[in-house]
Order: C-alpha cells, then structure tokens, then sequence
C-alpha cells in the first residue's frame, strides 16, 4: 500500500465526505443474490454491510411438515453448487438417528459421489475469481468438466443440479456401467484439465497481485467467526469433518488436508486447487476399492426405510407395504436429537435434528457454513478498493441458496 | 490424551455444582442443560479452562416446546474443541413472556448472526447484541413464524383429512 497522504481539508467539503454504494443486489460481479451497502471513500471501502435473506424459502419450518425422505430435495437447494454432498449429509444423519449400518459398497460410492461435488463445486469457486480478476479463459477450460460430473450425476439420478440423489439407507438403483465409465473418463481427462489451469493461474503475475493480501484474515478471528471448511483451511487450520469426525467410511481413504498460509483469497485459491487434486486421489482409491466387493449391493437392507425399488412396489406385497408406509410417513422414527456434521463443499454443514418420533423432525436446523462465515466479510474487506471486495468474495465461495436457506 | 466426556462433566460440575442439570449422551455428544443466566458463564469456562479449549462455536439456535410452562424456548449452542475433537451441546431454557437470554457474540463473533436468525426466527431477545434486528425475514413481520403455533399448512381446509395422511387429526405442529 502506497502510503496515505493527510491533507486538511475544510469541513464539509467535497472530498471528506463518503459516498454509498449499493452492491447488489443483482450485481453481474455478485453470484447470486448478495446486497452489500458500501460506505466508499474514493475507492476505498469504509465499511459494508451485507444484507441477506433475499431467497430465504423457509426450509427449516418446510421440513416440520414433511416426511423425512422428502427432506432431501430441500437440501439440494441450499448448496447448489455441490447438492449432492447435501443430499448424502442429511442421508446420514437420518441413518445416524434410526442406527442403520451402511454397507462398504454404498459408503464408497457416496463418497465418490461427494468428491465429485467437492470438485465441481471447488473448480466453479475457483474459476470465478479467474473471472472476476479478468481472466475468463480458465473458467471455460473447466466448466466442461463440470458438465462431465453433471452427467454422471444424470446417469445415476437422472437429475444434474437439485440432485436428489439416494435415499435413506443407500441409493435408488445401482450404478450402471455407463456411469463408470463416465467416473473413469473423468478421472483420466480432468487432471490435465486442472494442471492446465493451474499453470494458468497459479504462478501468474497478475493473478498472484490481484490476490494476494485480499481479504485476508487471520487464524484466530476466522476460527472466532466460525469459518470451515476451505476458507478456515488457508488460515492455516488443518480441521476437516472427513478427518475429525469420519462418515462414510472416510477413515478408509488417504488423503491430506491442504492448508494455506495467510489466509487471503490467493491461499484460498490454493487450497480448493490442492483439495481438488485430494478428491481425485479418493475417487481413485474408491473405484478400486469398489473392485473387490461385491457389484449387487447399492442399499442398505432395512425394508421399513428404504424406498424399495419401483418394479417391486408393483409386484411384491411387502415392497407394496413399505412403500405406502415410507410414503405416507408411517414409518417407526426413534426419538432423537443429534448433530451430525459433514464436510461440506465450503465448510461443515451440519445437520441439528430433533425427532419426536413423529412422521416429521420435530426441528430441524442446517449449520449452513457460509451463513456462519459471511459476517466476517464487512472486517475482510474494510480498507480494501471496491474491486477486491469482488474478488473476496467470490473467493469466499458464497452460495445465495445457503446463505439463504 | 484424549480428552472424555466424563471429564469435562466433572470439570463442570467441579465449578457449577447442581446448576447444571440433564448430563446425557447420545449419538457421540455430550449435551446438559444450564441456567440461561449462567449461559456465559459456562461458555467461557469452556473456552479459558486450558485442558478444554472449547473455542469454535459450531452452532446456535433455538426450539419451541410450547408444552413446557415457563420454559418454552431452548437455545442451543454447540460447541467444539478442535485440538482433543470433542463436540458439546448445552440448552438454555427460557419461557417464551420474557425470552432474555445473554449474547455470546462477544466471544464469537459468528455468533453474531446465528443469534439474529434465532431471534429472527423465534424471538430470543439477545441481552447485549449489538444488532439485533430480522435477518433473512422481512424487516415488517410482527411475528416469529418459526414458534409451533404458525402451522405450515392451513388448519382450517376441509378437504383434506389429516386422518388419512398418518397426521392424527389436529395436530398442531
């Protein structure tokens, strides 16, 4: 920073006073619905506040009505971006709740199905501060593969974004072929992909200026402010729910957890591009796994929660009798209060539950990890010019629908 | 060494005595109940206290159990201590005429806007936080939809029997 000069300006002129500036709420360099209230000095930001709520649905009194296998479209609607990872999140936390035991199988290939959401959701992130600092090059490199993760997820679900992948207890049909086959075409193009893009961004002058030292923040007041995931990781902070708390048999896998330095949005940028190269080594290692269990198991065998197989429903009196039972919400749900966490794309989402045993969570509250963590935007972006605020946040990996629930 | 639930109970109750009540564990997480006026207290106990460093707020927010006379409202906090990776949850209860309950945001700053979308949401009056006004709500509404006596759906339909739907006729959730 170029050092200040202090000039005595008259009261009431021009030049002492600030000037407002709305950012958003439908700004082109905001993704997705952000309003922030600049308070500008020249360039300079003084102070901001943000102000959210503008897609607020309602989610949480939503889920008070509703059976708990419709609970799952509703997640898919808060991280977007990675809806999968939701979807399997709150899976496991109804699992958790009634003590079902999933088979190796089904666990590996939820997993291999999070690590592709991770990535997706890590390479949009990243991308867009390449866009958002000028370089629209890199973005389009990637969101190929993207639409490749999408396909796989179609091929599996047959929905792209709001997945609505797997059911309590494990998925709603086994994997075909195709959709290995697509998991493996991915895995040997993407690599090239992303060094492509690293080599792009990574040790690019202007790149490297335009982000290091923005919105940086430090170990202490990030963990203070409640940041996981990515964000909390280029602080510094080696904490990740796949390491601290497994789930899904993550304590099979070996990966690292890629910390930064400074915790500005350069090592930001860093640590999704590292993780990204993590996942990839995970759903490596699942898919070989895969290969030595059997190929038949895509479910949990608990009868009275799983959604059985549509064709059975026709055919067999008791797929007829769970289906109804699911359905109509007459299944038997224990009593029960749990938190349970995963690691979400842009920080641990965590899931607060409370059961009364009735067809309904009696409360059901989202640790929505960007909510938690975007009101450290204002202390990150204070003294910054206007275009770093931008970039900050894009590199925050802000998701409206989240933030929003 | 790691660091067990019984230990930290021991170490609370060594400070709080009987003040605080309800000591279980379910589904890996030690939770207790405390008195709302002792809500700081306890936090930052487990925040100093040098062996229990409970110093990330994972969660806050609160729930309605209207049937409890006097202490309708429970916020919940969650806490976590990333070295020895232990989680707690502990309730506060207050009753829904005067829900006063401290802010924590002096000791974490996240709890900022959690403790708005809790007062947003039901209505917890956060003694002492320095904003408190409706976050993801419209600044107009003069009620707080997440408390039970707002039903999701309309209660006054007829054409649809609750009955048939597994709801138990009135239900008022």
């Amino acid at each position: 920073m170029s050092e200040q000069q202090h000039i005595k300006l008259p009261e009431g002129s021009i030049e002492r006073q600030t000037s407002t500036l709305n950012l958003g709420p439908t700004h082109p360099a905001t993704h997705g619905v952000f309003q922030n209230i600049l308070e500008m000095d020249g360039e300079r930001i003084v102070s901001a506040t943000p102000t959210v709520g503008y897609i607020h649905r309602a989610f949480e009194k939503i889920a008070e009505r509703r059976p708990y296998y419709q609970i799952t479209p509703l997640t898919d609607r808060l991280n977007y971006c990675s809806a999968p990872i939701n979807n399997m999140g709150w899976h496991l936390t109804v699992e958790k709740l009634l003590g079902i035991q999933t088979p190796k199988r089904v666990d590996y290939l939820r997993v291999i199905i999070m690590e592709l959401a991770r990535i997706t959701d890590h390479l949009i992130c990243n991308s867009v501060i390449g866009v958002d600092s000028g370089a629209f090059t890199g973005f389009l490199y990637v969101m190929q593969y993207r639409e490749l993760v999408y396909e796989i997820y179609e091929e599996i679900c047959g929905s792209r974004l709001t997945t609505n992948i797997g059911r309590v207890g494990g998925f709603e049909r086994n994997f075909t072929p195709a959709a290995f086959q697509k998991i493996e075409k991915f895995l040997a193009e993407y690599p090239a992909v992303l060094k492509e893009f690293e080599n792009l961004f990574t040790r690019n002058r202007i790149f490297m200026e335009r982000t290091q030292g923005v919105g940086a923040i430090t170990a202490e007041r990030a963990m203070n402010y409640g940041f996981t995931g990515p964000n909390l990781r280029a602080t510094g902070v080696d904490y990740d729910v796949r390491v601290a708390n497994p789930y899904s048999s993550y304590q099979d896998f070996e990966f690292s957890i890629p910390v930064g330095t400074t915790g500005d949005t350069y090592d930001r940028f860093l640590v999704r591009n590292a993780e990204m190269w993590q996942s990839l080594g995970i759903i490596r290692q699942a898919m070989d796994k895969l290969k030595q269990l059997p190929e038949d198991v895509y479910h949990a065998d608990v009868p009275a929660y799983y959604l059985p197989d549509k064709n059975d429903v026709y055919t067999k009196m008791e797929a007829l009798i769970y289906h109804f039972k699911i359905v109509m919400g007459e299944t038997d749900i224990l009593p029960g209060e749990l938190y349970n966490p995963v690691e979400g794309a842009n920080g641990e989402l965590g899931f607060y539950l409370i059961s009364d045993g009735g067809r309904s969570p009696y409360r059901l509250h989202f640790r929505r990890p960007c909510f938690i963590y975007y009101q450290a935007y204002p202390e990150m972006v204070q003294g910054a010019m206007l275009s770093d605020a931008i970039i900050c946040m894009s590199s925050l990996n802000l998701i409206a629908g989240e933030l929003d629930a | 060494m790691s660091l067990t639930n019984e230990h930290i109970k021991n170490r609370l109750v060594e400070k709080f005595g009987e003040a605080l009540t309800n000591f279980e564990e379910s589904h890996g997480i030690m939770s207790f109940h405390a008195p709302k006026e002792l809500n700081l207290k306890v936090m930052q106990f487990l925040y100093d206290e040098e062996e229990l460093q409970f110093r990330f707020l994972s969660d806050l927010t609160a729930v309605h159990y209207p049937d409890q006379q006097g202490a309708e409202l429970a916020v919940v906090y969650h806490l976590h201590a990333f070295v020895p990776n232990v989680r707690l949850r502990f309730k506060v209860f207050t009753d829904i005429q005067t829900p006063q309950v401290f802010t924590a945001s002096k000791l974490f700053s996240s709890a900022n806007w959690m403790e708005r979308e809790t007062y947003d949401f039901f209505g917890v009056d956060f003694v002492g936080h320095p904003n408190l006004i409706r976050i993801l709500n419209v600044d107009e509404m003069d009620y707080f939809p997440m408390r039970k006596e707002f039903p999701l759906e309309d209660q006054s339909r007829v054409d649809k029997d609750d009955e048939m739907f597994g709801r138990g006729g009135s239900v008022g959730i």
